[in-house]
């Protein structure tokens, strides 16, 4: 692992809890009840700060004086290395909290491993932190995702097609390219054959508590990771860059 | 003054700093004070922020800074988030306290998985002791609590969830 793959590792977590956080954060204001509402942007805010605590460590660690504005701000949509799950629209409830479910139980299986690899102590500090969060939001996710596909007719109906739609987004997580395979080969990142597998019990089960059908595994949608993004990701970095842009370094 | 008599006269000062979203507790109260040290003739206050995105972490910062720079100028904080924080650091002292202000504290272990569900825990009612409670969402006011309701006395409350 050099460290540049090292740093690479970093970034895209970062990348993955950001983008993930935004799209979240965009619900503010719209859940479909008071609680819903400050849960969602409860997750956000948990991932906007995981964020933080990780550009801020690749800015220490690539000692080039950028910060954590920096690497969220004044980057652009190819720079982005996170995986094309965590942009995709909110859609509606269903869409979100399958999506959400989708990345927690992912993130989950990643994270613990983090807090407990002795390659980088400072990073397992920040995932040490990050697992007792994901640990609520996937409980949320989870629940929700049960309780709406063993809900009605309509609710069943609407949160199959999320499945149906999200689904083609969830192989690029397990596909490693050479930083996932050199990363792995440190210790620092866990093998994602691994990871594949724990996610595949965990989301399989939830799924059947909510009575949904699991997909036919068919071709994935890839990219992110080299940041070939679907085009929704510019969209959103346009309107969360656009004040720090126009305004460098402006403060409230 | 020798060192050790700065580091008490930080301590005792650090200790008026209270948590901007729970103003009754103090940051040392809440767990986050990981200790004061001499660092090149430099007063250091190390803090763990509680969750990764809590926005009061710098407000905290920036009063511990404050508070201890009235007698040290060149006093830092520095944040330290290893090892994670976790409720079992906040002093039984608080604990009153958020009861007396309506808010469960967090009463078990925070290895507790069973809360993290929400099923099979029982958070007692602050304001009249029932343990007939149910929790309406994991996810409250801060990110820090839970909101819960009481199915005896009606009322809403909060909890300071483990973790």
């Amino acid at each position: 692992m050099t460290e540049a793959q090292h740093l690479q590792g970093i970034l895209r977590l970062g990348d993955d809890a950001l983008v993930l956080g935004q799209r979240l954060s965009e619900w503010c204001g719209h859940g479909p009840i008071l609680e819903e509402d400050i849960a969602l942007t409860n997750v956000a805010l948990d991932l906007i700060g995981q964020a933080r605590n990780l550009y801020t460590l690749a800015g220490q660690r690539e000692n080039q004086g950028r910060d954590e504005d920096a690497l969220a701000y004044f980057r652009t949509d190819r720079e982005f290395q996170n995986h094309l799950l965590v942009e995709q629209p909110n859609g509606h409830f269903g869409d979100t909290v399958l999506r959400q479910m989708f990345y927690d139980a992912f993130a989950l299986e990643r994270y613990s491993f983090l807090a407990r690899q002795t390659v980088d102590p400072e990073l397992a500090g920040i995932a040490a932190k990050a697992v007792k969060e994901l640990q609520y939001h996937w409980g949320h996710s989870s629940q929700w995702v049960i309780r709406l596909g063993d809900g009605t007719e309509e609710s069943h109906a609407k949160v199959q097609a999320s499945v149906n739609e999200l689904w083609g987004y969830t192989g690029e997580m397990f596909m490693a390219d050479d930083v996932d395979e050199a990363c792995a080969k440190a210790g620092l990142l866990p093998d994602l054959e691994g990871v594949q597998r724990a996610w595949s019990v965990r989301v399989a089960d939830c799924l059947s508590q909510a009575t949904l059908s699991q997909p036919e595994d068919g071709w994935m949608q890839r990219g992110g990771k080299q940041g070939l993004h679907s085009e929704h990701l510019s969209y959103m970095l346009a309107e969360m860059q656009v004040l720090p842009r126009t305004y460098p370094n402006a403060s409230w | 003054m020798t060192e050790a008599d700065r580091i008490t006269r930080a301590w005792t000062l650090v200790r008026t700093v209270h948590d901007p979203e729970l103003p009754y507790l103090t940051v040392e109260e809440m767990g986050m004070v990981r200790g004061v040290r001499v660092d090149q003739g430099q007063i250091v206050v190390t803090l763990t922020p509680t969750y990764s995105g809590c926005p009061a972490t710098d407000v905290i910062s920036e009063d511990v800074t404050a508070a201890v720079r009235s007698v040290e100028p060149d006093a830092r904080v520095e944040v330290v988030l290893s090892p994670a924080w976790t409720t079992d650091w906040i002093l039984p002292s608080a604990h009153a306290k958020m009861r007396e202000h309506g808010i469960a504290p967090p009463e078990q272990a925070s290895a507790d998985r069973a809360f993290l569900t929400g099923e099979g825990k029982v958070i007692p009612c602050p304001r009249c002791g029932s343990r007939d409670t149910k929790m309406v969402s994991a996810f409250g006011s801060t990110a820090c609590k839970a909101h819960f309701t009481c199915t005896v006395c009606l009322e809403p409350f909060e909890h300071f969830k483990c973790i």
